[in-house]
């Protein structure tokens, strides 16, 4: 167990590192600087700003620079943001992005897993091919549609719930946009799952236990739920991936303070490390994901753990 | 199996098993209908997508006058706006699609044929893409680089083969082990010929069906993109770019939202239906 962390996190390293050099290099790349504005500076201004900042060295010695903060976990000053260094910038958005996707996982995951064995149970029947239907809808209508019709539908004509904004700690807050992040997700997991179900359901040890007369809400929750979870737990590491960039979106529809914003923001200001530093917080926190996915699959399945 | 049946080849078995299926014709002919009316409309209506009509402005959806969808906060016909929205992201949708999938099978079957150390170094570098959080990058280029038709389309087609090589890989080691190649071999064809007449035409079902449920997919991004602001130029519009713009006037005029979303909603639940129908329709365990 710790073996198999500790080579992880090894191999994650190269990873990390061909991200950094990537986000790096493309935004080097692009025309124009993170100092240059419509209001020209004067030239010493101009210069000791960018020496401040290290931009008067060769892109080499920079990008050393940034790769040796890197590995102190120091994602550097930000441009745009003065005397504010991406790390607290990322300290302030992240628990936004964190409190609404795992609400949103864990509305997906509880939602979605039990239409999925209700409709598994019932294969064929208005209950298996009622919410089957709705979960195909729910796959293909994106959530930057979903996510203005439940602001027009629950905040606007309703007004049961804000359509935006952000206040630490209030549920009314988090739920529109939870929601509407989990919608997509509890389609996927429901097909995910039924499908699952379906297959576990007709194994011969599921006939054995229905042989001994147990009762099918017991066969279904501590034998088939097993086998059926699978799956799903290797849908989760794609489905995080999905989870950062809906985010992005969300925090667009709603005006959320989290990172996708500060994200776009700084893109659009050529903010180098804040891009960068959060690029390589999106690929960490992937990897990381699908160590967790690893695990999972270890608990879940023996034979998988005798090879971890 | 029904003796009518027998002598058919599998393909045309496959695409009986598909029109069996009645929401399978649905979804074809909705389809088809779609791309019939992309087609036509902007070549057949009076009106233009990009001249703004200060008289008309906000006017809602009739049958009566002459436009159907209404029009927008500058006066556009929406009807023939939202027709250029499904060109514009079909075609995307289509032309990406066929990139990634073209890379995914070159690289798939060079792994799964191949093997060995060239198997390990290409899906290794398979598996570190899968790591990098490609969609934010996306979004970077776009804004550094302005926005940019090609960028997109090359953005696109190069995120979403991962999927179909790691697919492909697999097959392809299951194609490798049978006894006609093993035949093949020892009849003295080479590698290539060997790769391109028997393996690649028993994975054409599969890419077939990757392919479909790739469109969506492509689609969906793209329409993510312009919903950003980041995907095609003003005044030319994407589905995408058309919900965003609903999305502002939501309030007074849902209809600018709910026609395009509609619409989006429609291509992409029909192409997810079909690749699914397809996928249950080419599987030959199903005779």
């Amino acid at each position: 167990m710790l073996r198999f962390l500790l080579r992880r996190a090894l191999s994650a390293v190269p990873t990390l590192l061909v991200i950094a050099t990537l986000a790096f290099v493309l935004l080097h790349l692009t025309p124009g600087g993170p100092f240059d504005s419509e209001r020209v500076l004067v030239p010493q201004i101009q210069h000791s700003i960018e020496a401040r900042f290290h931009l008067d060295e060769p892109l080499w010695r920079q990008y050393l620079r940034y790769l040796g903060d890197l590995a102190h976990g120091d994602l550097g000053p930000s441009f745009q943001y003065r005397n504010t260094s991406v790390n607290e910038l990322i300290a302030q958005g992240l628990p936004v992005d964190v409190a609404i996707g795992g609400t949103a996982m864990l509305i997906a995951l509880l939602l979605g897993g039990s239409i999925g064995l209700l409709a598994a149970t019932r294969v064929g029947g208005w209950r298996d091919r009622l919410p089957m239907g709705l979960a195909m809808l729910g796959i293909s209508v994106p959530l930057f549609v979903t996510a203005p019709l439940l602001i027009l539908v629950f905040a606007i004509r309703l007004q049961w719930l804000p359509a935006g904004d952000w206040v630490s700690g209030s549920w009314r807050h988090l739920l529109l946009p939870s929601v509407a992040l989990a919608l997509p997700y509890t389609a996927y997991i429901a097909r995910i799952v039924r499908s699952a179900a379906i297959e576990a359901l007709a194994s011969p040890f599921i006939r054995a236990a229905r042989a001994k007369g147990l009762p099918s809400l017991t066969i279904v929750l501590r034998h088939a739920l097993r086998p059926t979870l699978m799956p799903l737990v290797s849908f989760l590491g794609p489905a995080l991936a999905g989870v950062l960039t809906g985010s992005i979106v969300i925090e667009q529809v709603f005006g959320l303070p989290g990172i996708g914003r500060f994200f776009v923001t700084g893109a659009l200001n050529r903010d180098y490390t804040l891009v960068t530093g959060i690029t390589v917080l999106y690929g960490a926190l992937i990897i990381a994901m699908n160590v967790l996915v690893d695990l999972c699959y270890g608990w879940l399945d023996p034979r998988v753990r005798a090879r971890q | 199996m029904s003796p009518a049946e027998r002598n058919d080849g599998p393909w045309r078995r496959s695409w009986r098993r598909l029109y069996a299926r009645r929401g399978a014709r649905w979804a074809l002919a909705l389809l088809g209908l779609i791309m019939a009316l992309a087609l036509l409309v902007p070549a057949l209506s009076p009106y233009d997508y990009a001249a703004p009509s200060w008289t008309h402005i906000f006017l809602r959806p009739s049958l009566r006058g002459g436009e159907w969808f209404g029009t927008d906060g500058l006066g556009r016909d929406l009807l023939v706006r939202v027709m250029w929205g499904c060109r514009i992201s079909l075609l995307i949708g289509i032309a990406a699609s066929l990139v990634s999938v073209l890379i995914g099978v070159a690289w798939g079957t060079a792994a799964g044929y191949i093997g060995g150390r060239t198997d390990g170094l290409l899906m290794r570098t398979v598996d570190v893409l899968y790591s990098v959080p490609f969609i934010p990058l996306v979004i970077v280029l776009e804004v550094l680089f302005g926005r940019n038709f090609l960028l997109v389309f090359i953005a696109i087609g190069a995120v979403s083969w991962l999927d179909i090589a790691r697919i492909v890989r697999g097959q392809t080691l299951a194609i490798r082990s049978q006894n006609y190649i093993e035949a093949a071999l020892a009849l003295g064809v080479r590698t290539p010929a060997v790769i391109w007449r028997h393996v690649v035409p028993n994975l054409l079902g599969l890419v077939i069906v990757y392919a479909t449920l790739t469109i969506p997919s492509v689609i969906l991004f793209e329409a993510l993109l312009s919903f950003l602001g980041l995907g095609v130029q003003a005044p030319l519009a994407s589905l995408g770019s058309l919900v965003a713009d609903g999305a502002n006037e939501m309030q007074a005029n849902p209809y600018l939202l709910l026609i395009p979303a509609a619409f989006l909603a429609a291509i992409i639940l029909c192409l997810n239906y079909l690749g699914d129908a397809l996928r249950d329709a080419l599987d030959p365990r199903h005779d």
